[in-house]
C-alpha cells in the first residue's frame, strides 16, 4: 500500500516562497537562510521571476511569499511585485520593515500587493535592536506596520521566539495588536541554519516552553475575535515531529536568489541532492521531475518506526533536514519524535543552554 | 450573529479564486487558504459589500430555490465564522 501511494503523480503545490535575495540589513542570530549566503551578482532578475510567477500558476500554485533576506533590498521590488499579482497570485511580502520606505509600500499597495507581514524581533525596542544586531531597527519597523495598515492591507505580526524574549509573548501580542495587525504569529526558533549554529545561545528552558504553551492559550481565549494568533511550537521539547513544509515536494517550493528550486529553506543542508534551476528547466518540469524534489516525495523511502505508524501520512517521518542534522542520516525518523530510537540526543541538545553573544548572520 | 441589514465583504488580502489544479474554488487569505464548496462559493460572491446580508439570502434562496430558513442559518455560520478569523468585514 505504502508503495501505491507514492507511484501517484505529484499533487499540484500551494505556495511558493521566492527568495528574490539574500541581502539584509539585519543580521538575526536565527535566519532560515543558509550560512553560505548567495551573492547579488547571482541574483535572477524581474524577467526571469515574471516567468517563474506564470509557470508557478500554470502549475496550480496560488500564493506566492516574496521574501529574502529582505526583499526590499531589491530595487526592482515593486515591478516583481506586480508580476506576481498579474500572474494571479496571492502576493504576501514578508519583510523586516528595515528597506522599504513609505513610498515603495504606496507602489506596492498600487501593484496589488495582497498582504504583509512584518517580523518584530521583540517588544522592548533595545532588545529589538539587539537581536536583529541594527540600531534603529525597531522604530522603523513600527513607521511600516503603520503605513501598511494606513493603506488598508492586512498586517501580520511575526514575532520569532527564543531564549531572550520568551516572557514577553503577552507584551509582543499586545504590541501585535496595537499596531493593528488581523494576526499574529508567535514563532519558536526552528534551528536550522543560522539558527543551528546559535541554537545553545536561542534554547529557552523546558519551564519557559511550557509556561509559553498555557499562556498563548489564554491568550487566544481573551483576544478572540480581536487578533488571530498562530503559533510555531519549538519542536526540541515536543512528542511527535512537525510535518515539515506539509510533506516534502507536497505542497510548496523555494526559489533561490540565484534560481535554485528547493523543497524547503534548508533542504541545500543535506548533501548528495541535485537541484535543478530555473535558469535551464520550467517550474513544472522541476516540481515533477527534479531528482531533489523526488528524493523523499511520500512515504516510501520511510523505515521503521515510520513504515507502518498511523502518523506517516501526517508527518511524513518529520523534518528530513533535521534528520540529517541530528543523525547524520537524512532517511532516518525525524528524532524529535518520542518514538525514535534516537530521541535521547535531542533532549541531551535542548539541555545545552548558554547565555552567550551571537553569532550574528552577516554575508 | 450576521445581522440581516449588514453588509458583508471580503476585505483587501481575502480573495475568492477558481483553480482547477486544486479541485474548485478557493478562499485564498493571509498565510492561509480554505477551500470552498460550491455553495459556500455562490455566498462567497455575493459579498461585495452592496448587499445586505438579507438581501444576500433572498437571492440565494431564489436562485437555487431552496428553503429560506435552511440558507439563512447555513450563510450565517459560514459568514460569522470567517468574521471571527477577520476574513470578512461589515
Amino acid at each position: 500500500m505504502t508503495a501505491m501511494a507514492d507511484t501517484r503523480a505529484p499533487t499540484a503545490p500551494i505556495g511558493l516562497l521566492a527568495e528574490l535575495t539574500h541581502r539584509c540589513p539585519l543580521g538575526c542570530p536565527y535566519c532560515s537562510n543558509p550560512l553560505n549566503l548567495e551573492r547579488r551578482e547571482d541574483e535572477l532578475d524581474a524577467a526571469t521571476w515574471k516567468r517563474v510567477f506564470n509557470e508557478a500558476a500554470q502549475l496550480g500554485v496560488m500564493q506566492v511569499h516574496l521574501s529574502g533576506g529582505e526583499p526590499g533590498a531589491r530595487r526592482d521590488l515593486v515591478e516583481i511585485a506586480a508580476s506576481a499579482r498579474a500572474a494571479g497570485l496571492y502576493t504576501n511580502l514578508i519583510t523586516s520593515g528595515v528597506g522599504i520606505t513609505t513610498r515603495t509600500m504606496r507602489d506596492l499597495y498600487e501593484a496589488g500587493l495582497d498582504h504583509v507581514q512584518v517580523s518584530i524581533q521583540d517588544s522592548d525596542a533595545l532588545s529589538c535592536d539587539h537581536i536583529a544586531g541594527y540600531s534603529g531597527a525597531f522604530q522603523r519597523k513600527h513607521a511600516l506596520a503603520g503605513e501598511v495598515v494606513r493603506l488598508g492591507l492586512p498586517l501580520t505580526i511575526n514575532a520569532v521566539v527564543h531564549r531572550a524574549n520568551i516572557v514577553r509573548i503577552g507584551e509582543m501580542v499586545e504590541l501585535a495588536i496595537a499596531l493593528k495587525a488581523k494576526r499574529v504569529e508567535i514563532a519558536h526558533v526552528q534551528y536550522y541554519g543560522w539558527a543551528l549554529k546559535n541554537r545553545a545561545a536561542l534554547m529557552p528552558t523546558r519551564e519557559q516552553v511550557d509556561h509559553a504553551i498555557g499562556q498563548l492559550e489564554s491568550l487566544r481565549r481573551a483576544q478572540r475575535g480581536c487578533i488571530v494568533i498562530d503559533a510555531v511550537l519549538p519542536d526540541y521539547y515536543a512528542r511527535f515531529p512537525k510535518p515539515c513544509v506539509g510533506g516534502w515536494g507536497r505542497r510548496s517550493l523555494n526559489v533561490t536568489p540565484s534560481g535554485r528550486v528547493l523543497p524547503c529553506h534548508a533542504a541545500e543542508s543535506i548533501p548528495g541532492l541535485e537541484f535543478w534551476n530555473v535558469r535551464n528547466h520550467s517550474v513544472g518540469e522541476i516540481w515533477l521531475s527534479s531528482p531533489a524534489f523526488n528524493a523523499f516525495r511520500g512515504t516510501a523511502f520511510l523505515r521503521e518506526p515510520c513504515a507502518s505508524c498511523e502518523r506517516r501520512e501526517i508527518d511524513f517521518g518529520g523534518c528530513r533536514c533535521q534528520a540529517f542534522a541530528l543523525t547524520g542520516d537524512a532517511r532516518a525518523t525525524d528524532p524529535v519524535c518520542h518514538l525514535s530510537s534516537q530521541h535521547a540526543l535531542v533532549t541531551e541538545l535542548a539541555a545545552i543552554q548558554e547565555d552567550s553573544s551571537y553569532s550574528y548572520r552577516r554575508m | 450573529m450576521i445581522a440581516p441589514d449588514a453588509k458583508p465583504r471580503l476585505p483587501r488580502g481575502v480573495r475568492l479564486t477558481h483553480n482547477p489544479a486544486h479541485g474548485g474554488w478557493v478562499l485564498l487569505a493571509p498565510e492561509r487558504l480554505f477551500k470552498a464548496d460550491a455553495i459556500a462559493a455562490e455566498i462567497l460572491k455575493r459579498c461585495t459589500g452592496e448587499l445586505t446580508f438579507a438581501a444576500i439570502v433572498d437571492d440565494l434562496a431564489k436562485t437555487f430555490t431552496a428553503p429560506r430558513e435552511r440558507i439563512s442559518a447555513d450563510a450565517a455560520d459560514l459568514l460569522d465564522g470567517l468574521i471571527e478569523k477577520k476574513l470578512l468585514e461589515l
